[in-house]
């Protein structure tokens, strides 16, 4: 089947250092420095604004191939809204209009010729809230390959799906079962099967973790490192040490009011997770970190 | 203070008995609400047991046998019972594909800033509250004369589809709006289309609630006898339809029918037709109810 980056993969997988992926959490990789990364998306000057009203503005960030970027912050600093960005999910906001621009191995993905499906089956999505579809276990999974038009081997792509989401296991022997009898940390690792299922390139997790109890939490921040052998992962979060524990790179977004009176979200600081936790450079930044604001 | 002082913390530690006020007002407000129910079921029950007192002796295998005749001891109500069927077969036919296709539009492809969708989706919600006597003018103006189909089957079925319409679109919208925007977003988020969104996600979904609306429309437009007075006209048809083009009864006008004349066994006659109609309701609203409960199984 089709190889997610085609050729790009062979020079980025020289980047990235094999034993990283045996390093205990939480990580520390300063051997990765920003400018050495291979990009798989980039944003240059993104700005996004609902019904006229902006969002959030001025984000430059890179998201590094087989890393975890955590984007972090106080609520309605704009995090979600970027990473809704990077897979065009705001195309279904009525009055979201986005500006600058956002790349995805050096293309595009907002030039009128890019076709959005194809972008979504690339760059993934794990939502809030686990959101199994009302069908089977099997179903749920065989979904994305069925769109885009598969009709073989789907018993094989669910079964591998299930296995790197780390719940075959639990759900082999009832496939053919409703998703929805699933706990929710099972419903999420579906929702995550289900991304994997279709061979995308990058995840984009908004807050997978929020409706689930820590010890689902910590089985979905190891299957995260399992992921990102293979992929790599964006994810948002308003838990700080789930964010120190999981990435390798942290982006702190918070929100200003303006002169008018409107809240707008900015991109602070981004760096490798454990500069952004130990030594951060913006005064900002490390209140918020250190908890005094937010 | 200080005397009163074990009083209190005993009293404290028992819990008190429900206050006499509020177990007399919680008390009222539950009989209440009975009575709000009894009142429809007894109301109900009461026309049930005098209809059943007063038809049962017809019901036999004359009145689904036979045509309607002068005679009251001959009558019968086939082609009634037929027309009724053919009438609301047909409209379902017409109703469920434009009316499912309708609340599509409307929910998941129309944008809503646009003045032209909102102006449809208030005109929908105002159509379904108009008697069903005008679309009974309006099919007999333009349907039946217009453009000349005549005192049909078709142009019955059709006023009816124009009657029961809005509300199938409505309920339709309605039971789009309640599957979770998530399934929306994860079918999106997983490199499917608009229609595949649509055809293999929000409308399986929806479609326990589009059926029970759809039912219920149906089931009122089964008991209209109005918007049919004026396109039937005749209520003494001695044949069963044959097809689009044939005249017709429904059950509804010939009930109408036989009331209206002065014999008393014609009454009687009416009667055990009500139990006919009923009956057909009956079966068609527990068919929807299995078929709906099964769709439901099938997640």
């Amino acid at each position: 089947m089709r190889k997610p980056s085609g050729g790009r993969s062979d020079v980025a997988e020289l980047q990235v250092p094999d034993d990283s992926e045996l390093m205990p959490r939480p990580q520390v990789r300063e051997d990765l420095d920003p400018s050495r990364a291979q990009p798989v998306i980039q944003l240059g000057d993104l700005a996004v604004s609902y019904s006229g009203k902006l969002a959030v503005e001025d984000v430059n960030l890179d998201f590094g191939y087989r890393e975890i970027t955590a984007l972090i912050g106080p609520s309605g600093c704009g995090k979600s809204t970027v990473l809704r960005c990077l897979n065009r999910m705001n195309d279904l906001v009525l009055g979201a209009e986005v500006s600058g621009r956002v790349t995805y191995h050096g293309q595009d993905i907002y030039a009128p010729e890019v076709d959005v499906i194809e972008l979504r089956r690339r760059v993934g999505m794990v939502f809030q809230k686990p959101n199994p579809f009302p069908k089977s276990i099997y179903d749920n999974i065989a979904f994305g390959p069925r769109v885009m038009g598969r009709k073989q081997d789907l018993d094989d792509t669910v079964e591998e799906a299930l296995t790197k989401a780390a719940l075959w296991d639990e759900v082999k022997s009832k496939l053919k079962q409703s998703a929805f009898a699933l706990s929710g940390g099972q419903q999420q690792r579906l929702c995550i099967a289900r991304a994997i299922a279709v061979q995308p390139e990058v995840i984009l997790m908004d807050e997978p973790c929020s409706s689930l109890d820590p010890i689902a939490t910590a089985k979905i921040e190891d299957l995260m490192q399992d992921l990102k052998r293979e992929f790599s992962i964006v994810i948002v979060t308003h838990n700080m040490q789930q964010a120190a524990r999981v990435s390798d790179r942290t982006a702190f977004f918070t929100a200003t009011v303006r002169d008018d009176g409107q809240r707008v979200g900015e991109l602070v600081e981004f760096d490798t997770t454990p500069r952004i936790f130990s030594n951060p450079k913006e005064s900002r930044t490390e209140g918020y970190i250190t908890g005094r604001f937010g | 203070m200080s005397s009163l002082g074990d009083v209190a913390v005993s009293a404290a530690r028992t819990i008190p008995p429900v206050p006499r006020a509020r177990a007399v007002q919680g008390g009222v407000f539950k009989f209440g609400l009975f009575l709000c129910l009894a009142f429809g079921v007894v109301a109900l029950g009461t026309l049930l047991v005098d209809i059943v007192q007063t038809g049962l002796p017809r019901l036999n295998a004359q009145l689904f046998e036979n045509f309607p005749s002068p005679s009251p001891r001959r009558a019968g109500a086939q082609s009634a019972i037929v027309g009724t069927l053919w009438v609301i077969a047909l409209t379902a036919l017409f109703t469920v594909p434009l009316g499912v296709a309708t609340a599509i539009y409307l929910e998941e492809y129309a944008d809503e800033r646009r003045w032209y969708n909102r102006l449809l989706a208030a005109n929908i919600q105002n159509l379904a509250a108009v008697p069903s006597i005008i679309y009974g003018i309006l099919a007999l103006g333009f349907l039946v004369r217009g453009i000349g189909l005549g005192p049909t089957v078709l142009a019955g079925a059709l006023a009816l589809t124009l009657l029961v319409l809005p509300i199938v679109i409505l309920a339709s919208r309605e039971a789009l709006r309640t599957v979770p925007r998530g399934i929306r977003q994860g079918a999106f988020a997983l490199g499917a289309t608009q229609w595949q969104v649509v055809s293999r996600q929000v409308l399986p979904a929806a479609i326990p609630g589009i059926a029970t609306g759809t039912i219920l429309a149906l089931s009122r437009a089964i008991g209209e006898a109005a918007p049919l007075l004026l396109v039937s006209g005749i209520t003494f048809i001695t044949f069963n339809p044959t097809g689009l083009g044939s005249s017709f009864t429904v059950l509804p006008l010939q009930i109408y029918n036989w009331v209206t004349r002065p014999q008393a066994e014609f009454g009687v006659l009416a009667a055990a037709a009500i139990m006919v109609l009923l009956g057909i309701l009956l079966v068609l609203n527990s068919a929807a109810i299995a078929l709906r409960n099964r769709f439901q199984k099938r997640w």
